[in-house]
């Protein structure tokens, strides 16, 4: 077991001759909320990505608790414990908040069930299906979206979507939680919100949370260590003030 | 006594209601017909509709909860018919024209058709769209092409199978067997490898996120679905006794298509309903226009078909639908004082949000409070 939760080693991936991201070393420790920041296009999603085997990294490697995870498929990674929420929400539109949690729990050995249990519905597939809809509801408590559990998850204002897209994640069990630009879209209040929710999970779950994020207030008051991305390579690594105080930093968003 | 009425209150008709009123007109058709009031036509029709049904059903699971769009359902049905047809001439010598036989000859023709669906799903299923029906369209013709040239098979000809062991109570077999699918089918789709069929279907990306694999579960409804195509060709070929390979072109594969359609994508009950009206109207058609008019048929049939789309989905049709609609009516019938057509305040539904709202107002409300104005930012896809 290293040191640190997630570990990347000289991460970058090129598309053709376009370097979208090189160089990317990353070191988060537990229960640490690690910020990933960086002007548009600065290759914080492509990072994402390939942490989450979307894209299969060209150069370098990274590693979960020590393990490397290059090359692996998106739901082998996510069953070694890398959840990701998106940029852009993606839930199961058509199905109800409960069972989109249970999707997500529906991989954990405890509710292990056969094809065979389902078919005949023996009595395995009845306590499989109680003991996830017990859990489910447990996170959606935590999240506050008890009441709503039997609803659509497209029928959920915005913000609860958010929430349902995070609850999903931690759903799969994970020991390193990305959250793409959470706060995306949502007024101060919900914000604030947000961040409490996020203090929430790392303390409720002990969860490693590595996120990206545009708004500087969300990211200052939340992170305990922040990297600055641009142009695919780092920029720099420290706290918020250190990151903000570093002129290199303040050259790529604001330019000269 | 009171556990019981409590249980019957918890106990969910909804969900057994398809097998309620299949199992319960089978035994109604069961009794007319050892009082000898059937025609040996209408149990052929019978016959069909059941096979009708297990076609639609299992196409579903593909089409409607999967979301994966498959035209070469009747070639796994052709694999069936022709295997199992061939299996079971085999065997009448040995086990005699039984039970026995048709088990065997159902699983031989079922089990075929799924193994040759994980053999051309598993590359299909990588294509995704237009493309798997394109190469599923291709499946379909080239199983057909195949059976129709060899002559292990009968050639051109076809193939002659046994005939069903009783005439007047296969159909009874046959509603045995769409009960069977439907078990195995709805079982499935309400369990938690349901879910996650139905989760690949609303959002692939999110899917594979979560840890479902993507490729396992949709070669697991490939195969159910050519299972029960292959059973349903078992059927066909004890039906009709003698099994012809031009019978299952692309034509067939979008009838069943059509079934799967105009029963409401991911409906099962639609699908069962709309199997059975299209098998009876597709045979009503046939022995009513004879002669000359035969020539009619085809246009009537699409004609029906254009109306009955129309009608479900015209936006100027849909206070009408919603007023005559098959549920609403079962409630007004069922408790007449709740009629479900009149929308209470409180049940409004998100299409029926007031839309004269002015804009000024949401603004001047936003800009009062004090909230900085912060436009959405456009979500990009994730790169």
């Amino acid at each position: 077991m290293s040191e640190y939760i997630l570990e990347t080693k000289n991460l970058g991936i090129s598309f053709g001759g376009l370097k979208a991201s090189q160089n990317v070393n990353l070191k988060i420790k537990e229960k640490q909320i690690y910020g990933l920041i960086g002007p548009n296009g600065a290759g914080k999603t492509t990072v994402f990505n390939m942490l989450t085997g979307v894209y299969l990294p060209t150069e370098g490697d990274f590693f979960l608790c020590g393990e490397s995870l290059k090359g692996l498929h998106q739901e082998a990674i996510n069953r070694k414990g890398i959840a990701r929420t998106f940029q852009n929400i993606r839930l199961f539109n058509n199905m109800t908040v409960v069972r989109n949690v249970m999707v997500g729990l529906s991989n954990q050995p405890e509710y292990n069930c056969s094809l065979f249990d389902s078919f005949f519905r023996l009595p395995r597939h009845f306590r499989v299906e109680k003991a996830m809809r017990e859990r489910a509801k447990e996170i959606l408590d935590i999240f506050g979206l008890l009441d709503e559990r039997n609803n659509l998850a497209c029928n959920l204002p915005y913000g609860k979507q958010r929430k349902l897209e995070i609850a999903r994640a931690l759903a799969t069990k994970p020991r390193l939680l990305l959250l793409d630009e959470p706060a995306a879209g949502m007024n101060q209040s919900e914000t604030a919100e947000l961040m409490d929710t996020i203090r929430l999970i790392r303390d409720k779950f002990d969860m490693t949370i590595l996120l990206i994020e545009h708004d500087m207030k969300f990211v200052s008051g939340l992170c305990d260590e922040i990297t600055v991305l641009n142009f695919g390579t780092m920029l720099a690594t420290g706290t918020a003030e250190e990151v903000l105080r570093n002129p290199e930093v303040v050259r790529a968003y604001l330019g000269n | 006594m009171s556990s019981f009425s409590e249980k019957m209150k918890k106990f969910k008709w909804k969900h057994y209601i398809n097998y309620i009123v299949i199992g319960v007109l089978t035994v109604v058709f069961a009794i007319i017909s050892a009082a000898g009031g059937l025609k040996s036509s209408s149990t052929i029709l019978l016959e069909k509709i059941a096979i009708s049904i297990v076609l639609a059903v299992s196409l579903s699971l593909v089409v409607g909860f999967l979301g994966e769009l498959s035209l070469g359902h009747a070639g796994f049905m052709c694999i069936g018919a022709y295997l199992g047809g061939k299996v079971a001439s085999l065997l009448v010598p040995v086990f005699g024209n039984g039970t026995v036989t048709m088990l065997i000859a159902l699983f031989v023709g079922g089990g075929c058709a799924a193994l040759l669906g994980f053999l051309v799903g598993l590359p299909a299923l990588r294509l995704k769209g237009d493309y798997l029906a394109i190469v599923t369209l291709a499946f379909g013709e080239i199983v057909k092409v195949i059976f129709q040239q060899s002559k292990l098979f009968g050639g051109n000809l076809g193939l002659s199978t046994p005939n069903r062991p009783n005439r007047n109570t296969f159909f009874i077999v046959a509603f045995a067997l769409v009960l069977f699918t439907l078990l195995i089918i709805q079982n499935l789709m309400r369990s938690k490898h349901g879910r996650a069929i139905t989760a690949i279907r609303d959002n692939e990306i999110a899917a594979r996120a979560t840890g479902i694999n993507v490729t396992k579960y949709k070669l697991v409804a490939f195969m159910i679905s050519a299972f029960f195509a292959g059973i349903a060709g078992v059927m066909f070929s004890y039906t009709n006794s003698s099994v012809q390979a031009v019978k299952f072109g692309y034509n067939y594969s979008i009838e069943i298509l059509v079934m799967v359609v105009l029963g409401g994508m991911g409906s099962i009950n639609g699908a069962i309903l709309s199997a059975t009206l299209i098998t009876i109207l597709n045979e009503k058609l046939r022995t009513v226009l004879t002669g000359d008019l035969a020539v009619l048929k085809d246009l009537l049939y699409a004609l029906i078909l254009i109306v009955i789309v129309i009608y479900n989905n015209a936006p100027a049709l849909k206070g009408f639908r919603e007023k005559y609609n098959f549920r609403n009516l079962v409630a007004k019938i069922w408790h007449p004082k709740n009629d479900p057509s009149i929308v209470k305040d409180d049940a409004a539904s998100w299409d029926k949000v007031p839309t004269k709202i002015k804009m000024d107002e949401i603004l001047s409300v936003d800009l009062k409070v004090g909230n900085e104005f912060t436009p959405d930012k456009p979500s990009k896809g994730d790169k």
